[in-house]
């Protein structure tokens, strides 16, 4: 067992270990699954872009909203729904707490749904893709995807009058495609294990990925928009050739050269 | 008990309006739904979003940093 794996601090590791070298590992630290990790995550999101305090101008809009309030109701629908969870299945027909939080749950998947659907139109009709970004688009789809999923299965386990008759009349559909055997809608207990643990475990991993994947790539720019200074050590995005053209206009910023970065990012940014 | 005895209609909703266009059928309230969707991604793109104060003061200045 190394020194790395150990834990101690010791010879030439010490750089890398105590986070000061956020480089690719040489030598023996390269041996040392922590620190190869810990580079890996450098290189997925680089320091600093996680949570920035900056966004580019272009940022400035409406439009650009809807996805963090898309988050925010997520949040929400997780934190009821594990209230909701820890009280069980048949907890809001019996109490006035529980009918309360199984509302908030309810109204936070509207809003959730109500906002993921404009954020998916702001994206597609600015083609969200361009710029290396259609794994960010394509887990924000298969996310919407299995969001629907979810929903059903929470429809299913509401335990009254609603839920009988949307699995008698979704029963046949699936029949029709043969998963009904496997995915049983008649059964209450596979759907409540569907909706509360295998379907929010999916969604919540697409989400991360995306967030992460939004924060790697940055956020897309709009058709005429000039792109932002590259950040050092994140490959520059290919924002097509709309920004190609756009940083061909008059008075537009050229590319800048490492040493100007800084600067460029500054014009470029706005204040929190 | 007596609650759901004397109005059922408290237990079990009344049949939701639907609008019929040929093949076409939707309740009344998702139609509602998608309609404000439409205003609210549509007004997102035509309302102006306020400028912090620190913008604007650099705005008015002509500074640019």
């Amino acid at each position: 067992m190394s020194s790395a794996d150990t834990g101690a601090v010791t010879g030439t590791e010490t750089g890398s270990a105590t986070g000061t070298d956020t480089g690719a590992p040489t030598g023996a630290a390269t041996r040392s699954w922590t620190v190869r990790f810990r580079s890996w995550l450098t290189r997925a999101v680089p320091e600093g872009q996680w949570l920035p305090d900056r966004q580019p101008a272009y940022v400035r809009s409406w439009v650009y909203v809807f996805g963090v309030v898309t988050l925010a109701a997520f949040l929400v629908v997780l934190l009821s729904g594990l209230v909701l969870a820890v009280g069980g299945a048949a907890w809001w027909h019996v109490s006035r707490v529980g009918h309360f939080v199984n509302s908030t749950h309810l109204w936070s998947v509207q809003l959730f749904f109500f906002c993921m659907v404009i954020h998916l139109w702001g994206k597609f009709f600015m083609a969200a893709w361009r710029g290396k970004r259609a794994l960010t688009w394509i887990t924000g789809t298969v996310a919407f995807v299995g969001s629907i999923g979810t929903a059903f299965t929470g429809y299913l386990s509401q335990s009254n009058f609603d839920s009988q008759w949307i699995s008698t009349q979704a029963k046949d559909g699936l029949n029709s495609i043969g998963v009904g055997a496997y995915f049983n809608v008649l059964n209450p207990g596979q759907m409540l294990l569907w909706h509360v643990m295998l379907l929010p475990l999916v969604v919540g991993i697409l989400v991360v990925l995306h967030i992460v994947l939004v924060r790697r790539h940055g956020v897309v720019p709009p058709f005429d928009a000039e792109p932002p200074a590259p950040i050092h050590g994140v490959e520059a995005p290919d924002d097509g050739p709309a920004a190609a053209q756009a940083s061909q206009v008059p008075g537009a910023q050229v590319p800048p050269l490492p040493a100007q970065q800084s600067a460029a990012a500054e014009r470029s940014e706005v204040a929190r | 008990m007596w609650v759901l005895l004397s109005s059922p209609g408290a237990v079990l909703p009344r049949a939701a309006r639907y609008v019929h266009w040929g093949v076409v059928q939707i309740s009344l309230t998702n139609l509602l739904i998608i309609a404000a969707m439409l205003a609210v991604f549509v007004l997102a793109l035509l309302l102006p979003f306020p400028a912090d104060r620190k913008s604007e003061r650099r705005e008015r200045s002509g500074v640019q940093r």
